[in-house]
């Protein structure tokens, strides 16, 4: 599926809720089926601090797609990262590299994605796509 | 006829109507704000200040010969005796206007750059906040003194054994936080101050928690320099305040370079102002000034010793209402503390909590309240900080009880 159809999924899940509990709960649950990163990748470098929560994230390169696993130290985190894995992992470096990441806001969720929230997501998406130039610089080598 | 009870406790319901923002709502709900630590809420009293200081007498201080600086310049100096006055200071050039506290510990930080040499040492306590922490480090790295730190213990006091063992190493400058942002622990500053003076080290205290809570009288204290913000007080932003002794502002070289801090410039060389312009370059935060002056005003109408009581009282009930909530556990339990409570929830982050509470209306602090030394001291990432004022009261204390418990059900 492309990143853009996965976005438009998100945004209909999101729809069906009507107050932001209904929103924060079904993340929470989305946040409990996160790929988690191996303990053995849990390291320092593949840390993304913020002063708020942490966020772990690893990547893998297999039959020319970026796999990605993670983690966080805050459920909410989780939720949110579980949500930008579902989106961006097992697609090509160059469809991560093209991808926004505007459903976010259309989900009602943009304040986490707020570069002074300080909770290591602006960091994560950063990082994903840091990932995405170096398997896509790979690839053309 | 007022009773005694209502001489001595303020009224609180009168007091909010003093404050705007306290009627929005956030989230649909009602805002009930316990991040007062971080920043105070201003009252009308204050906004009207500085309303009227851009709609009637806006102007450049100190050297306009019309009548608009005239008028801008004498409610500057007349809000430095105002401040000088509340901290009882000597003299009122003796207060130096600086953007906040962080500006007023770089400016002595960058003075004693001259004054020590390499090997001088300088303590800092355990308690402090990252401002109080990194100039001091920027310092050690330029002059090769080297930076101790006070320890503290389990309950967030300072360890005053430590301390005076310390102070065999004949210190040439001790900091310590009047009170400890992250955990709200008073510390003793007078005897931190008498002891540190006997060995002849010079002591700043980092007065910015403290001053919403207490009047501290810097002569009385003996303390060399003391620092604060005004808007940790019902003042705005942007502005604060050193007080040093006069000697030691002789001593200290200017911080910024520019006009105003002069008194005779020629390209082969420049003579500083006098006190306290020489440590106030280029157009100062005039509304800032005076807006802190009227600040001062408001706090000392309603009285110190009621706020403190009142706030004490609020402190009391939450820590026995939070404390019957499962798994909260509270960091800083010092004898002496003011009304911050630091917490954590067993299996909840705090930044999940904060999140959930806010969309309850609850605005609380949460994370390492730029004191990452202290949460690494108690091996954690963060705490969730609820900081009581005047202001707030106990029915805004049940409603952080109710909305915690429900983020609890939400998140365990």
């Amino acid at each position: 599926m492309t990143i853009a159809g996965i976005q438009n999924d998100i945004v209909e899940e999101f729809s069906m809720f009507d107050d932001w509990m209904e929103r924060y709960e079904y993340m929470i649950e989305l946040g409990k089926s996160l790929p988690i990163v191996d303990v053995k990748f849990k390291t320092d470098e593949n840390i993304i601090k913020g002063c708020q929560s942490k966020v772990w994230l690893h990547a893998d390169f297999k039959n020319e797609k970026v796999i990605f696993t993670a983690d966080s130290d805050a459920i909410i985190t989780k939720g949110i990262v579980a949500i930008l894995i579902r989106v961006f992992s097992h697609q090509s470096p160059k469809s991560i590299l093209d991808a926004n990441t505007d459903f976010i806001d259309a989900i009602g969720l943009k304040e986490h994605l707020s570069p002074t929230r300080a909770n290591g997501l602006v960091s994560m998406i950063k990082q994903i796509k840091m990932y995405a130039i170096a398997y896509q610089t790979k690839q053309q080598s | 006829m007022e009773t005694s009870l209502q001489k001595n406790s303020i009224d609180v319901h009168e007091i909010r109507k003093d404050f705007p923002i306290l009627n929005r709502k956030v989230n649909g709900k009602p805002l009930v704000y316990f991040d007062n630590a971080a920043t105070s809420q201003t009252p009308q009293q204050v906004i009207d200040v500085i309303a009227q200081y851009y709609s009637f007498y806006n102007a450049n201080i100190h050297r306009g010969v019309h009548q608009l600086s005239q008028e801008a310049t004498d409610k500057y100096e007349c809000a430095r005796q105002t401040i000088q006055t509340h901290f009882n200071a000597k003299h009122s050039h003796e207060i130096i206007f600086t953007s906040g506290t962080t500006h007023s510990i770089n400016l002595v930080a960058h003075g004693f750059g001259t004054l020590l040499k390499k090997g001088d040492v300088i303590l800092v306590s355990a308690l402090e906040h990252h401002s109080n922490i990194v100039p001091w480090q920027m310092l050690c790295e330029k002059t090769a003194a080297l930076l101790k730190v006070i320890p503290m213990t389990q309950e967030g006091e300072l360890d005053m054994h430590a301390f005076a063992a310390l102070l065999k190493l004949k210190p040439k400058l001790v900091f310590v936080n009047h009170i400890s942002n992250a955990l709200g622990t008073i510390n003793p500053i007078r005897k931190i101050i008498n002891q540190a003076h006997k060995v002849g080290a010079a002591v700043l205290i980092d007065g910015a928690q403290a001053c919403p809570h207490i009047k501290s009288d810097v002569q009385s204290l003996d303390v060399d320099f003391y620092v604060t913000s005004a808007h940790k007080m019902c003042g705005p932003t942007g502005i604060g305040m050193l007080y040093a002794k006069e000697a030691w502002l002789k001593k200290l070289p200017p911080y910024q370079g520019g006009g105003e801090m002069i008194s005779d410039v020629t390209f082969d060389k420049t003579t500083y102002a006098d006190l306290p312009h020489k440590f106030e370059a280029g157009t100062p935060n005039v509304c800032g000034g005076i807006a802190f002056g009227a600040a001062i005003d408001y706090m000392n109408a309603i009285g110190f010793d009621k706020i403190a009581a009142y706030e004490h009282k609020l402190l009391e009930y939450a820590t026995k209402e939070l404390l019957a909530i499962e798994g909260l556990k509270i960091y800083g339990t010092a004898k002496e503390k003011t009304s911050v409570i630091s917490f954590n929830i067993e299996g909840i982050h705090a930044y999940d909590l904060g999140t959930i509470i806010d969309k309850l209306g609850i605005a609380i602090r949460t994370g390492q309240h730029c004191a990452q030394p202290i949460m690494d001291f108690y091996g954690i990432p963060g705490t969730a900080r609820a900081s009581f004022a005047f202001y707030n009261t106990f029915e805004e204390i049940d409603a952080l009880v109710k909305a915690i418990k429900r983020a609890q059900r939400m998140l365990c």
